[in-house]
């Protein structure tokens, strides 16, 4: 079997990953802030992947798992913040929120 | 099995850009399914079945539906029939819908050429990962349990909307919300009126 080189997996996970990274820097809105850290997750889950088929081990397989649960964990608890937050501000820009009291 | 690789490689990279780029929230949802899922096709040519299978039922099944009701729970009032005669409109599907007709053709090429029998190198079978999650890794299963019991718990004590006292200072004015400029005959601005 001609399998794709390791390097090759790995370069799309670190595409994928800043893309996300960008995805969390530029955008304002708090959906795609959520959004662009699950690309992020992904790909670091991706990455995992990749070395875990490198060397034929379920490890890498077993921290995808776990970083599936994470990120649905965060998921739940970002989205009602976000509820949370449009209940209280009326919109979803992240600046508005950029005010500390205290 | 190195052409599913690539070709689902740049799926995901394509529809991940069009995640970052879109206005809309629903339209970046629609791309970021179809990214998760040429990501799932990546897995599958790697050897990872049964995480690509996960990624498919987890990923783009039940986090994009939590996604989903989100967005849909945030669009109330009078501009969700707005929205809703725009997400009826058939243009919106186009670019989702060609991506995943790429993959949906990935999928066929894989099954019309036997490729489910071919075992690539680094090929992980579910039966190993299952015996190592319940061997070595079974501290990690008890505490992925336990950060499910406190997300669930969490977000059910933040999604209570009368529990969280609003301070007077921090309620602020709602903001103008502006239409997008490409919708047209559907306008969104409901910025009161100031009557003298």
């Amino acid at each position: 079997m001609v399998g794709v080189p390791a390097e090759h997996g790995l370069i799309l996970a670190a595409i994928l990953f800043a893309l996300g990274l960008a995805g969390v820097l530029l955008r304002r809105n708090i959906v795609f802030i959520l959004m662009a850290l699950e690309i992020m997750l992904n790909a670091a889950g991706l990455a995992f992947v990749v070395a875990g088929a490198r060397w034929a081990q379920p490890d890498g397989q077993i921290m995808f798992i776990f970083i599936l649960t994470m990120a649905a964990a965060e998921v739940a608890v970002g989205l009602a913040l976000v509820l949370q937050f449009y209940h209280r501000f009326k919109t979803l820009d992240a600046d508005a929120a950029s005010r500390m009291r205290g | 099995m190195t052409v599913l690789f690539y070709l689902s490689a740049i799926v995901a990279v394509v529809s991940t850009v069009l995640v970052i780029t879109r206005t809309r929230a629903i339209h970046a949802l629609l791309y970021l399914i179809v990214s998760l899922l040429a990501v799932a096709l990546v897995f599958f040519s790697l050897g990872a079945h049964f995480i690509a299978a996960l990624e498919v039922i987890i990923y783009a099944g039940a986090i994009m539906m939590l996604f989903v009701f989100m967005i849909m729970m945030l669009n109330l009032g009078t501009e969700a029939a707005c929205q809703e005669r725009q997400w009826l409109s058939g243009g919106m599907w186009v670019g989702p819908g060609i991506l995943a007709l790429l993959l949906g053709a990935e999928l066929v090429y894989v099954i019309a050429g036997g490729g489910l029998t071919a075992v690539s190198a680094g090929q992980v079978s579910p039966k190993q990962v299952g015996i190592a999650l319940f061997g070595p890794y079974l501290l990690g299963v008890e505490l992925a349990s336990l950060l499910l019991l406190v997300a669930l718990i969490g977000a059910y004590h933040l999604g209570r909307r009368e529990a969280l006292t609003v301070h007077p200072e921090t309620r602020v004015a709602p903001a103008s919300r502006r239409c997008d400029s490409g919708v047209s005959g559907c306008t969104l601005i409901d910025v009161p009126k100031e009557e003298a």
